[in-house]
């Protein structure tokens, strides 16, 4: 038998183009809210790796922030004008980032790693908010249009280009992180959930791997934050508070960790759901989100995500094979029997 | 010639509790040596001692002649030295197949982020490890549906599977019936054989112990109190009486 039955790519591919063509027919403000939920959803990506590893972070808005600000400063004191550059600048300030905190901050296993997450980004928040000559303070940065790949978009095609620019580094961001799951490492990080003491005992390294995906995770969430001030056009502190955070839990939680696919489903729903509930009751929306979360949790602990599971579980398969412990016999005849039961697809991933 | 495992004078205090006093144990390469003793005789705190999971208070523990002071239990794993466990370590969210890769890919030490753990090379090997120990049918399934005995054999064929110089195994038949624990060994022993693999087995059950190893040791409260074949060492009464309670 050769490798794993793969998911196809072509249902991704095919929302991907879906999502491409979304403007035609939708209007100006869903298209920036889908943009909106597209950028985050890398951020709220990053948590979904980390918690896949049994690490739970309530300070993620950390490198969301060091991200747009890493962008917001280009502008203001390098210059830089170049959309894409931002973002690669962006990029490199997450990753620097991640890669010197992660030092600490993977040794850290539970509520101590949550909370000494949050302590960071609380940090950064606090810089950001006090040096006013520097970061703006509350006033924030301004981020003009950007001109991407060297051209100019006007005013009515900028939202339309930056949605695209969204969508396409999202996907292959996405697409990245898929790999990395079904990598060695990636499953490294999941068995450490499940047995650090195991893994060590295999010879792999139990810190090395988290403070591969941590490092990952940061850099994903440093080209949200970048993304969002590019659509925006304007970055405050708030990037960097401790409730940024909690909402990219929510929304891990909102979408499950059981794809990489899940936070977008997951941010697209929240971003949504948010704006309405605002509308609907301007003063009691944060109670809509909390019944929305409530709801998920009691009835849908795997998240959004599972619903598709779900769907493909519907005709499941019978009793596992009877079991003995004597080898030979057990690769005679209960082997053969069983061997079409071994091929059908698994439900639960 | 270097002994495989030489430790000297190993001591390890818990508390008021002696765990290990002045131990010393040689194995050789190409030993099956089992290793017998009342529970808290100090059997698994060897295991631990030797595989770095603790340090000793005092005394030293050689590697084919190189001191693993310091070392982890994962820097010792890489020096060629396995463990299987009394209680199945295991990833219970993985499936089968998927514990198995992992051991591989540790073993490759190919520990990549981009190409995919599902490899032929190491499926390839991982199903015929799996078929060894009888587990080929259940490699697509979540180790939570594995039955106890089943995991027992995971646990050992994981550890297998990192092709070791020396393999630890704590009590590999406690959770397998009575009337199948022979046919597990036979296979362990056909595996170990074959892979030239020098093992040292902790074991309660003393029918295993006379048939498996050449060579005993004792342990009581800390201390090796015996060593030899295991006809003469496990007839002696003092050894019963320190063993099983009863001369």
């Amino acid at each position: 038998m050769g490798p794993r039955p793969r998911p196809s790519p072509l249902l991704p591919l095919g929302a991907l183009v879906l999502f491409l063509l979304a403007p035609l027919v939708l209007s100006g403000w869903i298209v920036f809210l889908l943009t909106v939920a597209w950028a985050k959803a890398l951020a709220v990506l990053g948590v979904v790796l980390l918690l896949r590893g049994g690490l739970l972070t309530f300070g993620h808005a950390l490198y969301y922030a060091a991200g747009a600000y890493a962008a917001g400063m280009a502008v203001k004191y390098l210059h830089v004008r170049e959309g894409l550059a931002l973002l690669g600048l962006a990029l490199l300030a997450g990753v620097g980032t991640s890669a010197l905190l992660g030092l600490l901050v993977a040794r850290y296993r539970g509520v101590y790693f949550a909370l000494l997450n949050l302590a960071f980004s609380m940090v950064l928040y606090g810089v950001l908010l006090k040096f006013y000559a520097i970061t703006g303070g509350t006033d924030g940065l301004g981020l003009p249009a950007p001109p991407l790949a060297g051209l100019r978009p006007v005013a009515q095609s900028l939202r339309l280009a930056l949605y695209d620019l969204t969508l396409v580094l999202a996907a292959l961001l996405i697409y990245a992180a898929h790999r990395f799951s079904a990598s060695p490492v990636g499953y490294t990080l999941r068995a450490i959930r499940d047995n650090e003491v195991r893994v060590e005992y295999m010879g792999a390294s139990v810190w090395r791997t988290i403070y591969v995906s941590y490092v990952i995770a940061g850099g994903l969430a440093s080209v949200a934050g970048a993304l969002i001030g590019l659509s925006v056009g304007h970055i405050t502190p708030d990037l960097s508070f401790w409730s940024q955070s909690g909402e990219f839990v929510f929304v891990a939680i909102l979408g499950g960790t059981g794809s990489v696919l899940a936070p977008v489903v997951g941010s697209i729903v929240f971003e949504f759901v948010r704006n309405y509930a605002f509308e609907l009751s301007p003063y009691t929306w944060q109670m809509t989100l909390g019944i929305v979360l409530l709801v998920i949790i009691f009835f849908l602990p795997g998240g959004l995500w599972s619903l598709s599971a779900l769907a493909r579980r519907l005709p499941r398969r019978g009793a596992p094979p009877p079991f003995r412990t004597s080898p030979r016999d057990g690769a005679g005849a209960a082997g053969a029997r069983t061997a079409d039961q071994a091929r059908e697809p698994r439900g639960g991933r | 010639m270097t002994a495989l495992l030489e430790a000297a004078g190993l001591t390890k205090f818990f508390g008021a509790v002696r765990a290990a006093e002045e131990l010393s144990v040689r194995v050789d390469e190409g030993e099956m040596v089992g290793i017998v003793g009342s529970n808290g005789s100090g059997k698994t705190t060897f295991l631990n001692l030797a595989t770095g999971y603790l340090a000793p208070d005092r005394g030293r523990i050689l590697l084919a002649g190189r001191d693993t002071a310091g070392l982890s239990p994962r820097l010792i794993t890489r020096l060629g030295v396995a463990r299987s466990f009394q209680i199945p370590q295991l990833y219970l969210g993985l499936t089968v197949l998927e514990n198995m890769l992992l051991s591989l890919a540790a073993r490759s030490g190919r520990g990549g982020v981009w190409a995919p753990l599902y490899r032929a090379p190491w499926t390839d090997e991982g199903r015929q490890i799996l078929e060894r120990f009888g587990l080929e049918a259940y490699a697509s399934r979540s180790v939570g549906e594995l039955p106890e005995g089943g995991r027992k054999l995971l646990d050992i064929a994981l550890a297998i599977a990192l092709r070791p110089r020396l393999l630890l195994m704590d009590e590999p038949t406690a959770g397998v019936s009575t009337e199948d624990k022979f046919e597990v060994m036979d296979t362990l022993v056909g595996v170990l054989r074959q892979g030239r693999i020098t093992t040292i087995f902790v074991e309660h059950d003393m029918d295993v112990v006379h048939r498996y190893s050449r060579r005993v040791l004792v342990f009581d409260q800390g201390l090796v109190i015996a060593d030899g074949e295991p006809v003469t060492v496990l007839a002696d009464a003092d050894v019963r009486k320190a063993v099983l309670g009863h001369a």
